[in-house]
């Protein structure tokens, strides 16, 4: 076992879906045998934040908290890898990311365009989320789906051959 | 294996794994370092490389070579001054110093920056590259250490000595380009955090960005306000540092000269820090003979260092039983001369302000620790450090290398041999042996020198015999070690009856309040020699034999340990672990 701290099991301030989460990431830690080789343990820390992540939707301070503990390195450190990695947010994010792919051959097939009909349709900037938690914004420099440019990705799903003019179709089929 | 090479074009054979910056000095070549740290007598090393001001050339290489990373090989041909070498350098500098303020006039670091001494020596007078400069929020939420990113250079020396010599975690790189600072987990304030203000980030800061918080000027205001007694105390490390910042050698013992400076500047009575040290070692001693007599609760753990004993309440909370609930000298003197003192001259403890000098920024906050105040009035009113006293020596205008010495005033200016070690690491335990020693043999014993406990080294274990007794102790100095055995002793690795820690590596006289080192780690080992040598020229060697703390116990304390004792000084530790 990787963390001997109970911090998931025993804070009383969890919600019973909060702890099944630490649960689900403490488990993956503990299937790393992150203990076995401490001299490495901070290589695994990327790793570890990347199924934090997509567990959590984000990595708040408790988070982080129990990952630091888990792998016997500092907070701060931990939290210098998240800001360093645009990818990581401390912040929680829309539950349909909206990605625009901006990469080289998605950019001159207009991906600015696209990018532009999103900000106007939701109203804010990318790397923000609207304020009822519902879309993420972002611009991700190549999927590597060069072939289909300009490329949005939203969740997990790609479409290709973007225009402007698709944009309402797609806001529209998150769940409108 | 002996390596041979040239630097400009003299031969040196050197050790395999020597750097060129190493080789070069053997030859007393200089180079040019600024985030380079390394001190042998701590086994403290900071080679990140990511400054390049070190660069230098070597034939038959492309690129130039960072000296303080470089391996030395065979037959190498290194030329650190060509044109190239000169000119890189430069503009390194001009590089760094385009994204540095310039307000160094009014900078903390004044005459004390590395930086500008590096612009100094290469002769930098006209800058090329102008543009954006980073600006962060100064962190001023401590009342110990001040963080002004402006004038962070990246050199990450602090984040060193935070996390790999300290093992506190506090610092760490942060963001990303242009936007990246040195910083704590979520930006937060210092004051938020695990940090423990020992000051060993502010030591180790080449620049401006670190410092400590200043309280010159409350000190200034008390002076001249007539309504107030004020008193000072001087903590044992001071006298043998202070002398530096006046242009004396390192490990001149400037007691004398600084007792006549504290009188200039207008202390109604100067005391001394050690009178309390003796005070100290009579609780922290009966405490430990009594532990070691009814078996309990070893090994006591000493208590006078105040980020010790914060790093302690967050990293070891399960272990708060062990440190002697003994105050530290600079809250029993507090506690002291508003009490006892108070009576005895017949002023009002509110009438009366404590001011420390202190090697050490955590004792900024130790005197502001909410249980060292009573009724809104604080044992101890107003902590400075070595540095800020020589500022407002040099403010005054006293020329402090020629002042005549002068002696402390009676009786909280009385002390002993035992209690000058307090500001060495090891001196602690060993003052506290010399007593335990006596009163276990009920004699006034001749050995007293305990040298297995002595020396500049992390961790040094002992068993001592004491008037028969066998005692097995350990010292550590610098938090990193003081981990490492503590977890021995939660694992039952380790059995100790009695261990001395200090936060600070070497001890006080290392302190984050200390004249800057620049890491020159001869100059702590001269202040280490002091430290003995003002032991030795002592008339009296140990605490217990100290008069003025003879006739405090006689007058007013009862005995060491006793209720009225406990009241006045002894406290308790809290948990402060994330739970």
């Amino acid at each position: 076992m990787s963390c001997q701290c109970q911090c998931a099991a025993t804070s009383p301030t969890r919600t019973p879906e909060d702890a099944a989460k630490f649960d689900e990431l403490g488990r993956f830690i503990a299937s790393l045998n992150v203990d076995a080789i401490p001299d490495r343990r901070r290589g695994y820390l990327i790793q570890i934040l990347h199924r934090a992540q997509s567990i959590f939707g984000y990595l708040p301070e408790e988070v982080q908290e129990f990952v630091a503990r888990a792998l016997n390195i500092s907070r701060a450190e931990v939290y210098g890898v998240i800001s360093f990695y645009s990818y990581f947010t401390d912040k929680p994010v829309g539950r349909y990311k909206i990605n625009v792919c901006t990469g080289t051959a998605c950019f001159v097939k207009g991906a600015p365009k696209v990018l532009n009909e999103f900000k106007a349709r939701l109203g804010i900037k990318e790397g923000e989320s609207t304020p009822d938690g519902k879309f993420f914004l972002g611009a991700l420099r190549c999927v590597g789906a060069c072939s289909l440019a300009p490329v949005v990705m939203v969740n997990d799903k790609v479409y290709g051959n973007m225009t402007a003019d698709k944009v309402a179709d797609i806001l529209k089929e998150c769940g409108e | 294996m002996k390596i041979n090479l040239k630097i400009n074009d003299s031969p040196v054979s050197v050790e395999a794994g020597t750097t060129i910056l190493e080789a070069a000095e053997q030859l007393d070549i200089h180079i040019p370092t600024l985030c380079h740290l390394k001190m042998d007598c701590l086994q403290i090393e900071h080679r990140s490389g990511s400054c390049r001001v070190c660069v230098v050339e070597v034939k038959g290489r492309p690129n130039l070579a960072p000296a303080c990373s470089t391996p030395v090989a065979e037959g190498m041909e290194v030329h650190t001054n060509t044109l190239r070498a000169i000119n890189a350098r430069r503009t390194i500098l001009d590089l760094l110093l385009s994204d540095h303020p310039k307000d160094c006039l009014i900078c903390p670091k004044n005459l004390n920056c590395q930086l500008q001494a590096l612009a100094q020596e290469l002769g930098l007078h006209h800058l090329l590259y102008k543009g954006e400069q980073s600006t962060y929020n100064k962190d001023l939420s401590s009342n110990a250490i001040a963080r002004d990113l402006d004038k962070c250079i990246m050199c990450r020396r602090c984040e060193t000595a935070c996390n790999v010599i300290q093992t506190v975690g506090v610092l760490s790189g942060v963001g990303r380009g242009f936007e990246a600072v040195v910083a704590p987990a979520g930006l937060k304030p210092l004051v938020e955090t695990e940090c423990v203000f020992c000051g060993q980030c502010v030591q180790a800061c080449p620049v401006g960005a670190l410092s400590e918080i200043d309280y010159k000027y409350p000190v200034w205001r008390a002076l001249n306000d007539p309504t107030k007694t004020v008193v000072v105390q001087t903590a044992p490390a001071v006298r043998v540092a202070i002398g530096e910042e006046f242009g004396l050698a390192p490990g001149s013992i400037s007691t004398g000269k600084m007792v006549a400076a504290l009188r200039k500047l207008g202390f109604d009575k100067v005391f001394d820090t050690d009178f309390a040290a003796d005070l100290t070692i009579m609780e922290e001693t009966s405490e430990l003979i009594e532990r070691i007599k009814e078996n309990k609760n070893l090994p006591i753990l000493t208590s006078c260092c105040p980020g010790w004993v914060k790093f302690l309440e967050h990293q070891f909370p399960d272990l708060l039983y062990m440190p002697s609930t003994a105050k530290s000298p600079q809250q029993m003197f507090g506690a002291i001369a508003k009490s006892y003192y108070a009576e005895k001259i017949g002023v009002k403890p509110q009438d009366i302000i404590v001011v420390s000098v202190m090697p050490c920024l955590a004792k900024k906050y130790e005197a502001s620790r909410p249980e060292f105040s009573h009724d809104g009035v604080r044992d101890v009113d107003i902590v400075i450090s070595t540095r800020e006293l020589a500022d407002m020596i040099r403010e005054a205008g006293i020329q402090f290398a020629e002042l005549d010495d002068q002696p402390y005033d009676s009786p909280l200016g009385d002390s002993t041999g035992a209690a000058v070690i307090f500001g060495a690491t090891g001196g602690v335990l060993e003052a506290a042996l010399r007593t335990a020693a006596d009163w276990l043999a009920k004699e006034d014993l001749q050995e007293i020198d305990f040298k297995a406990v002595r020396g500049i080294k992390g961790i040094k274990e002992a068993t001592v015999t004491i008037a028969g007794l066998e005692l097995r102790v350990a010292v550590c100095s610098g938090l990193g070690n003081a981990r490492k055995l503590l977890e021995k002793i939660r694992q039952g690795k380790a059995n100790y009856q009695a261990i001395e820690i200090m936060a600070c590596p070497g001890g006080c006289l290392n302190g984050g309040g200390q004249p800057y080192h620049h890491g020159h780690g001869k100059i702590l080992v001269k202040r280490m020699e002091a430290i003995y040598e003002d032991d030795r020229n002592q008339p009296i060697r140990k605490s217990h034999q100290n008069p003025a703390i003879q006739q405090l116990y006689a007058e007013y304390l009862g005995e060491p340990g006793s209720h009225f004792a406990h009241k006045l000084l002894h406290t308790h530790y809290f948990d402060r672990s994330k739970k």
